[in-house]
């Protein structure tokens, strides 16, 4: 067992879950509650990783990423060195495959809130951010639990992006998958079937607590 | 202490025909009841007021306090009009106990205020009990008392109620009515109560504005405004139990009537005369208690109509017997229990209906 691979996909997948949480609850509220007429091409937007195959995600991510990519250019200018082939390289393409995840389940959950509740917490006075901090957040704890389930379980299994982006660098960016991968090349399965299993019993795990806790069956796609 | 509204907003609401909101209104302080069928803009004005729509047109202001003006360009954002809204669904935080909804408009205050007012509003609206509790442990009846309790602890300028009492029983409304009416009888603020309910309206008398696609019909006491209808609509929400259709056959204004055919029988009715002309149909409303019940042919009575026909069914509601007469059209008559005892009236027997000339209401 390559305890490395699996503390760093670990490692990677809470990050990322963190992260983009931050990122998605102030995205996924906007979504649930504007009623800009073109809000459907962002919805579209942050549907692409669930259709586009990871390479191509992970394609455009590592010429972004790269000394001649924007961000790429704009993080060398603010921290020295490049982002591909580092560990937060891998966060930020991570955060981009898993944004459906964590933002859709957290639409459908600000969606299902019962408006009038809103109404009545501005009619008594309160701001907009105290209304999401006491009542929108707090009844949405379900959805964002999933939220961050599903993004942790999806980072985690990832392998198209992070070969792309990271390449394979041990205790940088050699997770899980890679290192599966690996040793199926160098024909050692009885190694790629003992972190395979472990990875399939830690996705079922996780699956559970989400199906467990929530008991409306969840969707990736935005419920119409 | 006066609230004005002119409002005009065209409304989409679905699965009817939009049509235009459009009512200039005055509410003086004290209980105004906004009466209508639903799908009429009642709420949509409430929440106009409130600050949770903005009208297309028009100006509301509350005293010398702006709210809304669509020339001037302002809107005041719902969180600093300082009304109380409470709404048909309550909308009670299910996550936070009484307690803390009823303390959710008051972060401004001081802990130990704050505390005062809660225990005044807890002890007024009798919910002292059931502070620790959640809205989902409380009966229909305690959690309007909560959403009323939650709305006036922050001592608003102006209450608005959308159907707040629907589902109780008459008695609790009454209680919950006659709290509310001695809180206001300190407070003395304007208070918009919504209902398509004429009991509600019975209990809170005052003034009466009835709303109608939009536009205000009538307006004045409950007594004048109900007891009269003027539209179908209007008269199926007042309670109008008896609404029927007939055809003008002539006028006789030396009696001051004119004779109707009613459809779909051979009966006729005299009603008050009016402006339909002979050979027009015309709807007649009749309420239920407005017609009398005799065993034998009525004689010597003023009433000029007489119908003969047969009790179909009896049924016990409350306190009142809902009656169904078949005298060639099936009639709603409410009878109380004491006269259905002295007449011992039942299923099958021959009886009299009898109709005033005055309580045909003819409707638009």
């Amino acid at each position: 067992m390559n305890w490395q691979a699996l503390f760093l996909s670990v490692r990677l997948a809470a990050t990322v879950s963190f992260v983009l949480l931050l990122l998605a609850l102030p995205l996924a509220y906007w979504l649930a509650f504007t009623r800009w007429r073109w809000k459907f091409l962002l919805e579209s937007i942050v549907a692409l990783p669930l259709v586009l195959p990871p390479t191509v995600l992970g394609f455009y991510a590592l010429i972004a990423l790269g000394p001649r990519g924007f961000l790429g250019q704009l993080w060398q200018k603010l921290f020295g060195h490049s982002l591909a082939f580092t560990f937060t390289g891998l966060v930020l393409a991570s955060m981009v495959y898993s944004l459906p995840f964590a933002v859709q389940p957290l639409i459908a959950s600000f969606e299902a809130l019962d408006r009038r509740l809103l109404d009545a917490s501005a009619v008594l006075g309160a701001s907009r951010s105290r209304t999401f901090f006491r009542v929108v957040l707090p009844l949405s704890l379900p959805g964002l639990l999933t939220a961050v389930v599903l993004c942790f379980a999806h980072t985690l299994g990832e392998f198209g992006v992070v070969l792309m982006v990271g390449g394979n660098l041990p205790g940088i960016t050699r997770t899980v998958s890679i290192d599966i991968y690996d040793r199926v090349q160098a024909l050692d399965y009885a190694g790629a079937h003992e972190t395979a299993l472990l990875l399939l019993l830690i996705s079922f795990a996780v699956l559970s607590v989400v199906y467990g806790v929530n008991r409306r069956v969840w969707s990736p796609w935005p419920a119409r | 202490m006066n609230l004005t509204a002119q409002v005009r907003k065209q409304l989409h609401s679905s699965g009817s025909t939009p049509f235009l909101l459009d009512v200039n209104l005055d509410f003086p302080a004290g209980f105004t009841v906004l009466f209508g069928p639903s799908g009429a803009g009642k709420s949509t004005l409430l929440d106009c007021i409130a600050g949770l729509q903005t009208p297309d047109a028009g100006r509301i202001a509350f005293n010398n306090d702006l709210f809304f003006d669509h020339d001037a360009k302002i809107t005041l954002p719902a969180q600093q009009r300082h009304i109380a809204y409470v709404f048909q669904s309550l909308a009670l935080f299910p996550h936070l106990s009484v307690e803390e909804n009823i303390a959710y408009g008051l972060t401004q205050l001081a802990t130990d205020e704050r505390q005062q007012r809660i225990h005044e509003i807890t002890s007024a609206f009798h919910i002292d009990a059931l502070r620790q509790r959640r809205p989902a442990q409380l009966s229909g009846g305690e959690q309007q008392r909560v959403a009323l309790a939650r709305s006036l602890v922050t001592q608003p300028r102006i209450l608005l109620l959308d159907e707040p009492l629907t589902g109780l029983d008459a008695g609790l409304r009454r209680k919950i009515l006659d709290d509310l009416r001695s809180w206001n009888a300190a407070n003395n603020i304007p208070i918009l109560y919504v209902t398509h309910n004429r009991e509600e309206v019975d209990a809170i008398g005052e003034r009466i504005v009835t709303l109608e696609h939009g536009r205000v019909q009538e307006s004045g006491h409950p007594g004048q405004v109900l007891d009269a209808p003027r539209s179908l609509a209007l008269a199926q929400a007042a309670g109008f139990e008896n609404l029927l259709h007939g055809v003008v056959l002539e006028h006789r204004p030396a009696d001051g009537v004119m004779r109707v055919a009613l459809s779909l029988s051979n009966r006729e009715l005299e009603i008050p005369l009016g402006a339909a002309p002979a050979g027009s149909s015309v709807q007649i409303a009749i309420r239920a208690g407005d017609i009398l019940l005799a065993t034998e042919p009525p004689k010597s009575i003023s009433a000029r109509n007489i119908l003969p026909g047969t009790i179909l069914s009896l049924d016990l509601r409350g306190s009142l017997y809902i009656v169904h007469v078949d005298a060639g059209l099936v009639f709603t008559v409410h009878v109380t229990p004491g006269a259905v005892r002295a007449l011992s009236l039942a299923a099958g027997q021959r009886v009299w209906l009898v109709l005033k000339t005055h309580s045909c209401h003819v409707v638009v």
